[in-house]
């Protein structure tokens, strides 16, 4: 069966999201993801928009966090204010399901700037709802390609906190959210599952070998005892990733 | 009294150089024709609030109008960069552009405190995170009440805010329906609300629905009607989001030349929004018909 790894990334991370029950969905890839895990295997999983939407159906796949079809046919839509404060601050959101621009290997990410703050040598677009997001949803899984110079050793800006140093580093701060629990790529996933909450490589995508996915990752990766292989999409995925990709 | 007047004398009456502007709504709502209006008008030295500054202010930028930029989010909008601030901000291109730069939840906090005339917002962000240390006025307090220290933002007070809504009577009573964004917290924090509408209707179509009136005509100085003045963003229920548009500004405004052209073509070059809809065209405009999914109608009752 031909798929990419692009719909690999999008598939590992829908199957994720089995048995969650409310799911913020973030720009990008996520979109994708969260969509095709509420028509294939999660029907109840509740779709929430930073834009003010709780419950969409969208009925075409929207280009932006902000188009009207995630309006038309949703449980509720709200005021962003009532967004953040009610819905993420009151600790309703089980999952955020993320991309990123740099993550280290306690999660910490990065989306503001690469070099310098005051003279980037790139500006990116900046938290958003990032921050607050990583604060107080339950759990967060992030989505992006795996290369090198995303997985950094130390990032140019924390933009949003993932566990810090490590270990009880979140608990320390009073955290209300979980953090990072997994970080699904085209090529590899990692969890968050160990004392000092370190990524750790725990599934390869077929034909991947830990060292094609460490010669990605800027620090010594730490590996599973028994690492998985990624499943490959079923048809009925694929078809429901092309129905997405064109009614966008 | 009626307060409808045109665009042209909205800006020119309620906008001064040197005042910190919001045109806001999230993706949703957002008034280009006050953009371009503030554009042909010359304006100087403005400082621009929105959580996601958008293709509205890029174009506002690259026009020259702003040295501050306030804002969480600097996108287009599952598209890519916003090129004209980029310019800006890295090169001082067309000139020094500074940032202020918030989350999103910090801005929703910023604008609360604003309208509700409180001195700060306290909000569960920005632990953790570098952004403290780039922006001074993201601090901590110790909670009074034990669970240690909060994040709080200070007070965002608009000088002057335009916000689109669907429709508005004589007086500025204003219904919205679909993304809400912020737009009823910055009509009561800013110090002047322009709103901008699809519709004009009599008062008795705002008194049949109050609880759609997120905007009372109390904090409201002037009513604009402008059809379709979000275009290329749009208006739940009367328009869609050009996002041919978008993606187009995404190849065009990565050459400065090709960006003062098309500011010259689409916005200089016009007289108004009017001029502006000709040029797009009915065909374009019919393009972006949203179709019909209506709510039921519901009893208030009558009570006497």
């Amino acid at each position: 069966m031909d798929y990419s790894p692009s719909d690999l990334m999008i598939v590992s991370a829908a199957r994720a999201l089995r048995g969650s029950r409310v799911v913020f969905v973030g720009v990008g890839l996520p979109n994708i993801a969260c969509n095709l895990a509420r028509r294939s295997h999660s029907p109840e999983l509740e779709l929430v928009y930073e834009s003010g939407v709780f419950g969409a159906r969208p009925a075409r796949m929207p280009l932006s966090i902000g188009d009207p079809t995630l309006v038309s046919d949703a449980t509720s839509v709200v005021g962003v204010a009532d967004l953040f404060m009610l819905y993420l601050q009151g600790g309703l959101v089980d999952v955020a399901l993320l991309g990123g621009a740099q993550i280290d290997k306690y999660g910490n990410l990065n989306s503001t700037v690469i070099g310098d703050y005051a003279k980037p040598k790139t500006r990116l677009p900046g938290s958003g709802g990032a921050c607050e997001i990583t604060i107080n949803a339950g759990r967060i899984f992030m989505i992006m390609r795996l290369k090198k110079r995303a997985f950094v050793e130390k990032l140019d800006f924390v933009t949003s906190p993932g566990h810090l140093q490590g270990g009880h580093g979140r608990r320390q701060l009073n955290l209300p959210g979980q953090g990072p629990a997994l970080v699904i790529t085209d090529r590899a996933l990692f969890d968050f599952d160990n004392p000092e909450r370190e990524m750790t490589l725990v599934e390869l995508a077929p034909g991947e070998t830990v060292e094609s996915v460490q010669a990605e990752v800027s620090w010594p990766l730490r590996i599973a005892p028994e690492l998985r292989q990624m499943a490959p999409p079923t048809e009925e995925e694929l078809s429901i990733i092309k129905q997405l990709a064109v009614s966008g | 009294m009626s307060k409808i007047i045109t665009m042209s004398e909205a800006v020119g009456r309620y906008v001064n150089d040197g005042d910190t502007v919001a045109i806001e709504g999230f993706t949703a709502f957002i008034s280009f024709a006050a953009a371009h209006e503030i554009i042909r008008q010359g304006k100087r030295d403005l400082t621009l609030c929105r959580l996601t500054p958008d293709l509205v202010y890029d174009q506002m930028i690259a026009a020259g109008v702003a040295s501050k930029l306030i804002f969480s989010y600097l996108g287009n909008p599952g598209v890519g960069s916003l090129h004209g601030i980029r310019r800006a901000v890295e090169d001082g291109i067309p000139r020094p552009l500074a940032i202020e730069e918030f989350t999103h939840f910090g801005m929703v906090g910023r604008y609360i405190a604003g309208a509700s005339n409180l001195p700060f917002f306290p909000l569960r962000s920005f632990t953790g995170s570098d952004l403290p240390q780039v922006n001074r006025l993201i601090q901590f307090v110790e909670s009074p009440y034990g669970d240690g220290p909060i994040g709080v933002v200070p007070p965002l007070k608009p000088d002057v805010a335009f916000l689109t809504a669907q429709r508005a009577d004589s007086q500025g009573n204003s219904q919205l329906w679909g993304l809400l964004g912020m737009q009823k917290e910055i009509a009561f924090a800013a110090k002047r609300t322009v709103i901008v509408v699809e519709e004009i209707v009599d008062e008795d179509v705002i008194r049949r629905d109050p609880n759609r009136t997120l905007i009372p005509g109390l904090v409201v100085d002037a009513v604009v009607h402008e059809p379709y003045g979000a275009h290329p963003s749009y208006v739940q229920g009367y328009y869609d989001r050009d996002n041919d548009f978008y993606l187009q500004w995404d190849k065009l405004s990565r050459d400065r030349a090709a960006t003062e052209a098309w500011l010259q073509e689409w916005v200089y070059d016009l007289p108004d929004r009017e001029a502006y809809l000709a040029k797009l065209g009915q065909e374009r405009l019919d393009k972006l018909a949203p179709g019909e999914m209506w709510s039921d109608a519901v009893n208030y009752g009558r009570y006497g």
